[in-house]
């Protein structure tokens, strides 16, 4: 980016000024903060804010009382205790690590694939690749809400079609049973996430210089061997880019659950995401609400600054 | 010589079969939501794999109930796209052209902003509308809803904008215009595709929305349709044909994306997450 003549061109102009214009200058400069000003007070309204307000209210006594008396009073320690103590919280955290860990693998390895798969040349490559990004752009729930007609139990076409094919006699309990209900929820996620993962790939790829490849092939490595030492080195900084944006986007996920299970059955995939929203909005209590919404935003935020860090070693030219 | 284009060009048939059923797989659930939206009356056990008697019964049914819920969607989702180009655009240019000192921080800020989860936000704006009187309220849904688009839009725009060469909005302001109405005349026209692809992105944020819906609402006065789609499953899951009609129509915004501005998305998709 030229980041940096943008930076300096104007200071530098500035600097050979005379002074009795520098009043001039600061007028100026007021000016043009004015084009930044209404989208940094937004911003500081709709993101600032809720975060100090989340932090403030995790100590809190933030309950249904609260609407009748208007009293929030602190109460220390009390909201954090509540939900560590919590057992759905444990369960919660560990549904968040499986379900993430899992949709990312799966999208990731999927996406890769399909990328490398559509670096080929052939008729329809470039129509079939735009209309697959239809999943992402379809919004969450209206997808969550297919598939939990696809993978009803009894009347869902995918227990129907693995009946058909021989492979499942009584039909899976895709969203009915503890045991497989975040699995189904993963798989959908997947489904949900490959587009994103194979159009950044996709563009990841296009940007490996073709000479290193006809150098493998001159050196005689073959299609695996070209993969290993070509294109994942030099696809790295895109793949780390990719899995933290999947990490952060994945950890928050919501909609799709609420819309799948519910959070069900027997709390098997309630998240942090949903936890947050059950305390605050169903048990309307806040204050315990918002310690699982900022355990949340700390490990987001622990990938935050490794996604920052990624970002400014790998594209320092760009 | 022959022999090697024959077989280049077999491999590029089979290619292209394996692409066609990549996408039949990936898209089924698509197709299975509108072969159901197209069958009426289907009992909660028997849909065909075709439509053997395609009817839109289910839709103008979808329609009757859901209708509303898609005018308040259009509603808010435009309203939230006005609000984020309208922030997002003099402030991307700022960040682009000025050299503000802090511009770097805003920027920073505005990356970290795309990780805060919807649900905080919502925990915490949800007492604050409480008192300011915005709950069940249309510009309190706006709003919330331009936040989904707000980062993306300044980040794509900025990234835009800083390939703009000064000379340009300089020569305007020779002739007498002043920074504002340059940008106005000059930089917007000049940024239109960028405006078009962070607009409609910001479209497709707020319209596919469920937490804010969800969350900042109490009553049924501001019902988008994905809260009305989820409060449909929940009521009449027996009518599964209507459900899906709704879904059909909810997802219309993204076929009509794909198709109009199929060339920005990706780029909009790489770009507004990467640079």
């Amino acid at each position: 980016m030229s980041e940096t003549t943008t930076r300096t061109e104007p200071a530098a102009a500035t600097a050979e000024r005379a002074p009795r214009e520098r009043k001039g200058v600061g007028r100026r400069r007021l000016y043009q903060w004015l084009f930044v000003a209404p989208a940094l007070v937004y911003m500081l309204a709709f993101f600032g804010y809720p975060l100090v307000r989340n932090v403030l209210m995790s100590f809190q006594e933030f309950t249904p009382r609260t609407y009748f008396t208007g009293e929030s009073p602190f109460n220390g320690l009390d909201n954090w205790r509540g939900v560590f103590d919590n057992e759905l919280f444990g369960d919660a955290l560990w549904q968040t690590i499986l379900f993430t860990i899992g949709s990312l693998v799966g999208q990731f390895t999927i996406g890769l694939a399909l990328a490398v798969f559509f670096s080929r040349r052939f008729h329809l490559s470039g129509f079939v690749r735009a209309v697959l990004l239809l999943p992402w752009l379809v919004p969450m729930v209206v997808s969550a809400v297919v598939w939990r007609r696809i993978m009803d139990e009894d009347h869902g076409i995918l227990n129907s079609f693995l009946g058909t094919i021989g492979l499942s006699g009584d039909g899976v309990p895709w969203l009915s049973s503890p045991s497989v209900a975040l699995l189904s929820a993963i798989l959908v996620n997947i489904w949900i996430g490959i587009p994103f993962n194979m159009v950044i790939l996709y563009g990841g790829l296009q940007e490996i210089p073709r000479e290193l490849y006809e150098a493998a092939s001159l050196d005689g490595a073959g299609p695996w061997r070209t993969f290993r030492s070509v294109t994942l080195p030099m696809l790295r900084p895109v793949v780390t880019v990719v899995l933290v944006l999947g990490f952060m986007s994945t950890i928050k996920i919501l909609d799709l659950i609420l819309a799948l299970t519910g959070g069900g059955p027997a709390d098997s995939t309630q998240t942090l995401g949903t936890l947050t929203y059950q305390l605050s909005f169903l048990q309307l209590d806040f204050g315990q609400g918002a310690v699982v919404g900022n355990v949340l935003i700390l490990i987001s935020a622990a990938f935050a600054v490794l996604y920052l860090r990624v970002n400014r070693a790998d594209s320092p030219g760009k | 010589m022959n022999r090697t284009e024959g077989r280049s060009r077999a491999r590029g048939a089979w290619n292209t079969a394996a692409a066609l059923l990549i996408l039949a797989v990936m898209l089924f659930p698509v197709y299975w939501m509108i072969s159901t939206a197209l069958q009426p009356h289907t009992s909660i056990a028997s849909t065909d794999l075709i439509p053997s008697a395609p009817s839109f019964d289910n839709f103008s049914n979808a329609l009757d109930t859901q209708g509303g819920s898609l005018v308040t969607s259009l509603i808010v989702s435009i309203g939230a796209v006005i609000v984020c180009l309208t922030l997002a655009a003099p402030a991307a240019y700022g960040l682009a052209q000025f050299g503000l000192k802090g511009g770097r921080a805003i920027v920073f800020g505005t990356l970290i902003t795309q990780m805060v989860p919807g649900i905080v936000i919502a925990n915490a704006l949800y007492s604050a509308y409480a008192e300011l009187n915005l709950v069940n309220s249309y510009i309190g849904l706006i709003l919330a809803d331009a936040s989904l688009g707000l980062p993306f839009a300044i980040v794509l725009l900025r990234a835009f904008m800083v390939s703009i060469p000064t000379e340009v909005v300089e020569a305007a302001m020779v002739d007498g215009a002043n920074r504002f109405t340059a940008f106005v005349r000059i930089v917007l026209p000049m940024s239109r595709n960028a405006l078009i692809t962070s607009g409609l992105f910001a479209f497709l944020f707020a319209w596919a929305d469920f937490i804010f819906a969800l969350t900042l609402n109490t009553t049924d006065d501001v019902k988008p349709v994905t809260l009305g789609i989820y409060q449909f499953i929940g009521a009449h899951v027996s009518d599964w044909g209507a459900v899906m009609a709704t879904a059909v129509l909810s997802a219309i915004p993204a076929a009509i994306l794909l198709v109009v501005a199929q060339k920005y998305i990706a780029a909009g998709i790489a770009g507004g997450s990467i640079k």
